[in-house]
C-alpha cells in the first residue's frame, strides 16, 4: 500500500468552496432579474438567454480546443458571462448580433488574454460596449414592457435614463423599482437584481462592499449634481434607473477585473459611482455603467498596488 | 474571559473526534528507529554503535551545539543498525535502530537533576532532550535563555490547539492539569517571568475550566478563552490576540517581551523535575477516515507509524495519504514504517476521498487568500511570481513572512498550491543569498 500514498506538501485539506460552485451561485442569484425580463419582454428575452449562454460556452469549448488548453466549459464562467450579456442588451436584439457578442466575449476579452481570471475586464460589459459601437441602433433601441406595450406609442419609447435626456416623461419609482420599464431585459427590475445580490451576500460569494459603495455614490453625487443646482438631484431615480443595479450587484463585483483587498474595492466601487453619474449627467450618452466600470476595471492593477495590506508586525509595538 | 482574536485566518472543520478518548499505551514495538536530527538546530552525534546494550533514557545522540538537543533511547534492548535513511524532508537523516529486549530496564544515569539556579534550571530542560511538543520541535532551552539584553515579561502558554483532528494537547490540560501549573511555576521561578498567560480556544470549554480552577490560587497565572479560528496558536497570531503585540518580521517573540510554550512542555518539565525521565514517549492523536478506532495514545519515541495505527484496531479502508502532525501544516508520510518523533502529536490516515490531491485551477483573482492569509500577504501574487519565474519581486511581496500555515491553499477555490509555491520560492531566494 505505501507505494500508492499521495505526497504533497501541506495543508492537506480544503474548504468546500470550489470555482464551479460559485459560478453556479452567480446563476442562481441572476436566476430572479432573467424571470423578470422574461415576465416583462416575454419570450423573446428567454430565447436570446438561450442564445447567449449556448454561444459563449461553445465558443469557450472551441477556442480552448483551437489553443491545446484544458477544457473550462465546467467552471461555469463562460456559461455566467452568456447570461450576464443577455440581460444586458435590450431584448430585441437581432440574435445573430447576440452570437457576435458572445464571440467577442469569450474569444477576444477572456480566451485571447489566457481565460478565465486574466481578462482584465468583464468580458460581458466590453461585448456589450464592442455591440453599441458597432450596432449603436439596434443596441438602444428600447421597447416598453408588455404590460404598457398597449398604452404607449413603441416607436418613440425611450428609457428612464433616456426620458431624462431627451426630456420625456418620468417612469414612476415603483415602476422602476419592479422593471415594468424600458432598458436592457435584465436590468429593469430593481427588486429582483437585490434578491440576487443578498442570496450572494448570503453564500459569501460577494461581500458587501463593492455594491454598497457603488450604489451609495451615485447616489450621493446623483443628489449632489441635482438640475437645479446642489442638492437638488434625485436620488433614487439614478438609483433604480439603468443599470446601476445589475452592475453593482453583478458586474463591478466580478472577481478578475476587482480589487483584491477590501480598501482596494472601496476605492474602486468610488470611481465607479462617480464615473457613473458624471457620464449620465455630462456626457449625451443616457447610461455610463458599462463605460464606468470598464474604466475601473483598467485601474484595478494600478489599485491593487497602492492598496497592499499593511506587513504584519510592521509598526512599532505596543 | 474576554475572546481575542488577532485578523485573517480560516475555520476548517474541527474533526477533534478524540476529545474524550483517554490517553493509553501502545507498548513495546518490535523495533524503535530514533532519528539524530528532531529538532530545529544541529543533529546529534550518535554516541552508540551496532551491537551496543543500551537502556531506557539512556542519551544516544547529543552535540556540543547550542541549537539542539541530546536524545535518549526509548527502550532497552540491542542496537541493529546506524545507518542513514530518508525519514521526512529530502535530505538523509543517521538514524539508530534498536530491537527492544521488551524488559524496560532504566539507565543507572536517570535520578531527578538538582535545579537551585536559572543556569542549573535551563541545563537540566537542555538534558532532558525537550524540544517544542506543539509540533515545530524547537529546542526549548534555547528559547529559556534569550540574549542577555532581552527583558521577558510575558510567558505564554499554547494551548491553542488550532489545527483539525489534534486532541493530544487538549488531553494534557484534561489528564495533567495539575503538572502544567507546576511546569509554568517553575519557568516562571527560574527565569523570572512576572507572569503567565494561558491561551485556549474556545472550542475546548473543558480544558478552560480546569486549568482556570488549578490556576485560581495563582494571582499571576490566567487563562484566556481565544476564539477559535485557525492559525490561532501560531506564535505571531497567539502573541497578537494575547497581548496586542505583533512581532516584527524576521524577530522572535523575545523581540516583544514573550516567551511562548507549548502546554505539554511545560508540563513534561514538572514531570522531569520529579523524575529525571526524559523525553522518549509521546502522546499522539490518531484519527482520519481510514483508521478504525481513532484515539490518544503514548507511544515510544520511535515506534514505527504502522505499529501505532495497528494497535488503533488498523486501517478502516485503503490509506491514501498519512500525515504526520496536522492536516494544515502536518508532514505527508512515504511509508507507514516510518517512526514518530518527539514533536509528533498526530498521526492522520485519510482515504481517498479526503486523500486526494484536487486539480488546480487557475486563479480567480477572488481575493480569499489576501482575507486569509494571517501575515497580511498576497499569497495569489506570490504563486505567480514562482510558476512565472519572476524571482526578482518576491522579495518586495515579504515572502520569507510567511510561515506556511496554509490559510491561503484552504480558502482557494481554484485549489491552488500556493503554499508550495511559496516554499520554493524561500528556497530559490535563499540560494541566491548564499551566491
Amino acid at each position: 500500500m505505501d507505494s500508492r500514498l499521495y505526497m504533497s506538501s501541506s495543508p492537506h485539506i480544503r474548504s468546500g468552496v470550489t470555482t464551479q460552485r460559485l459560478m453556479l451561485d452567480v446563476i442562481i442569484a441572476l436566476i430572479p432579474a432573467s424571470f423578470a425580463g422574461v415576465y416583462f419582454f416575454g419570450l423573446r428575452a428567454a430565447v436570446l438567454i438561450a442564445v447567449t449562454v449556448i454561444s459563449c460556452v461553445g465558443f469557450e469549448y472551441l477556442m480552448r480546443k483551437v489553443m491545446k488548453r484544458n477544457n473550462t466549459v465546467g467552471d461555469l464562467s463562460a456559461a455566467v458571462t452568456g447570461l450576464l450579456l443577455a440581460l444586458n442588451v435590450p431584448p430585441t436584439l437581432p440574435l445573430w448580433m447576440a452570437v457576435v457578442g458572445s464571440f467577442f466575449a469569450i474569444v477576444v476579452v477572456k480566451q485571447l488574454f489566457g481565460g478565465i481570471g486574466q481578462n482584465f475586464v468583464n468580458p460581458a460589459l466590453a461585448a456589450r460596449a464592442f455591440l453599441i459601437i458597432s450596432y449603436g441602433t439596434r443596441m438602444t433601441s428600447w421597447t416598453p414592457p408588455l404590460a404598457k406595450a398597449a398604452e404607449i406609442d413603441a416607436a418613440t419609447f425611450a428609457t428612464p435614463l433616456g426620458a431624462l435626456k431627451e426630456g420625456g416623461q418620468l417612469p414612476n419609482l415603483l415602476d422602476m423599482f419592479l422593471g415594468n420599464i424600458g432598458g436592457s431585459m435584465g436590468e429593469t427590475s430593481a427588486l429582483a437584481l437585490i434578491i440576487g445580490g443578498m442570496y450572494l451576500l448570503i453564500r459569501g460569494v460577494i461581500s458587501w462592499h463593492i455594491p454598497v459603495v457603488y450604489i451609495g455614490t451615485a447616489g450621493l453625487l446623483a443628489w449632489i449634481l441635482g438640475p437645479n443646482g446642489l442638492f437638488t438631484g434625485e436620488p433614487l431615480f439614478h438609483i433604480l434607473a439603468g443599470g446601476l443595479m445589475i452592475g453593482a450587484i453583478f458586474m463591478a463585483t466580478d472577481y478578475t477585473t476587482s480589487p483584491m483587498t477590501t480598501r482596494g474595492m472601496v476605492i474602486y466601487a468610488a470611481g465607479c459611482g462617480i464615473l457613473t453619474i458624471l457620464f449620465r449627467l455630462y456626457t449625451n450618452m443616457p447610461e455610463g455603467v458599462s463605460y464606468a466600470i470598464l474604466l475601473m476595471n483598467v485601474a484595478v492593477p494600478l489599485i491593487d498596488r497602492f492598496t497592499k495590506p499593511a506587513r504584519f508586525g510592521g509598526k512599532a509595538h505596543v | 474571559m474576554s475572546i481575542l482574536n488577532f485578523k485573517g485566518g480560516v475555520h476548517p472543520p474541527h474533526t477533534k473526534n478524540t476529545m474524550e478518548c483517554a490517553t493509553v499505551s501502545v507498548g513495546i514495538p518490535e523495533t524503535v528507529v530514533i532519528p539524530m536530527a528532531q529538532h530545529i538546530g544541529a543533529p546529534c552525534q550518535t554516541l552508540v554503535k551496532k551491537g551496543d546494550y543500551v537502556k531506557v533514557g539512556q542519551v544516544i545522540g547529543n552535540t556540543e551545539a547550542f541549537v539542539s538537543a541530546p536524545i535518549h533511547s526509548s527502550v532497552s534492548g540491542t542496537v541493529t543498525s546506524v545507518d542513514e535513511r530518508i525519514i521526512t524532508g529530502s535530505r538523509p537523516v543517521v538514524c539508530v535502530e534498536i530491537k527492544p529486549d521488551g524488559l524496560q530496564e532504566v539507565s543507572e544515569d536517570i535520578m531527578p537533576p538538582v535545579v537551585d539556579s536559572r543556569e542549573s534550571f535551563i541545563k537540566a530542560v537542555r538534558d532532558s532532550g525537550l524540544t517544542g511538543l506543539g509540533g515545530a520541535g524547537f529546542p526549548t532551552h534555547v528559547k529559556l535563555n534569550p540574549p542577555k539584553d532581552v527583558k521577558i515579561d510575558t510567558l505564554i502558554i499554547n494551548a491553542a490547539e488550532c489545527e483539525p483532528y489534534i486532541t493530544s494537547d487538549y488531553r494534557e490540560c484534561m489528564e495533567n492539569t495539575g503538572s502544567i501549573i507546576e511546569g509554568i511555576n517553575h519557568v516562571l521561578k527560574w527565569t523570572g517571568i512576572p507572569r503567565a498567560l494561558i491561551g485556549i480556544e474556545d472550542n475546548k470549554p473543558q480544558a478552560i475550566k480546569k486549568l482556570s480552577e488549578a490556576a485560581a490560587s495563582y494571582g499571576n497565572i490566567t487563562v484566556h478563552g481565544l476564539k477559535t479560528r485557525y492559525p490561532q496558536g501560531a506564535e505571531k497570531m497567539l502573541i497578537k490576540s494575547l497581548t496586542g503585540r505583533e512581532v516584527p518580521p524576521g524577530k522572535l517573540p523575545h523581540d516583544v517581551s514573550c516567551l511562548v510554550m507549548n502546554v505539554t512542555s511545560v508540563s513534561f518539565i514538572a514531570e522531569y523535575l520529579k523524575t529525571g525521565m526524559p523525553l522518549v514517549k509521546k502522546r499522539i492523536t490518531v484519527d482520519g477516515s481510514a483508521v478504525k478506532n481513532p484515539g490518544n495514545v503514548y507511544a515510544l519515541i520511535g515506534t514505527p507509524v504502522r505499529n501505532i495505527i495497528d494497535f488503533c484496531g488498523g486501517f478502516s479502508a485503503e490509506p491514501k495519504k498519512l500525515i504526520m502532525g496536522g492536516p494544515m501544516m502536518g508532514v505527508a508520510l512515504y511509508s507507514a514504517d516510518l517512526p514518530v518523533m518527539k514533536y509528533t502529536n498526530a498521526i492522520l490516515a485519510l482515504d481517498e476521498k479526503d486523500g486526494a490531491i484536487p486539480d488546480e485551477y487557475s486563479c480567480i483573482r477572488c481575493g480569499r487568500c489576501v482575507k486569509a492569509c494571517p501575515m497580511n500577504l498576497l499569497p495569489y501574487e506570490i504563486d505567480r511570481l514562482v510558476k512565472a519565474h519572476l524571482h526578482d519581486d518576491l522579495e518586495s511581496l515579504n515572502i520569507m513572512d510567511c510561515m506556511e500555515c496554509g490559510s491561503c491553499v484552504f480558502a482557494c477555490p481554484s485549489k491552488r498550491l500556493i503554499v508550495q509555491s511559496i516554499r520554493l520560492g524561500k528556497d530559490i531566494l535563499r540560494r541566491a543569498s548564499k551566491k
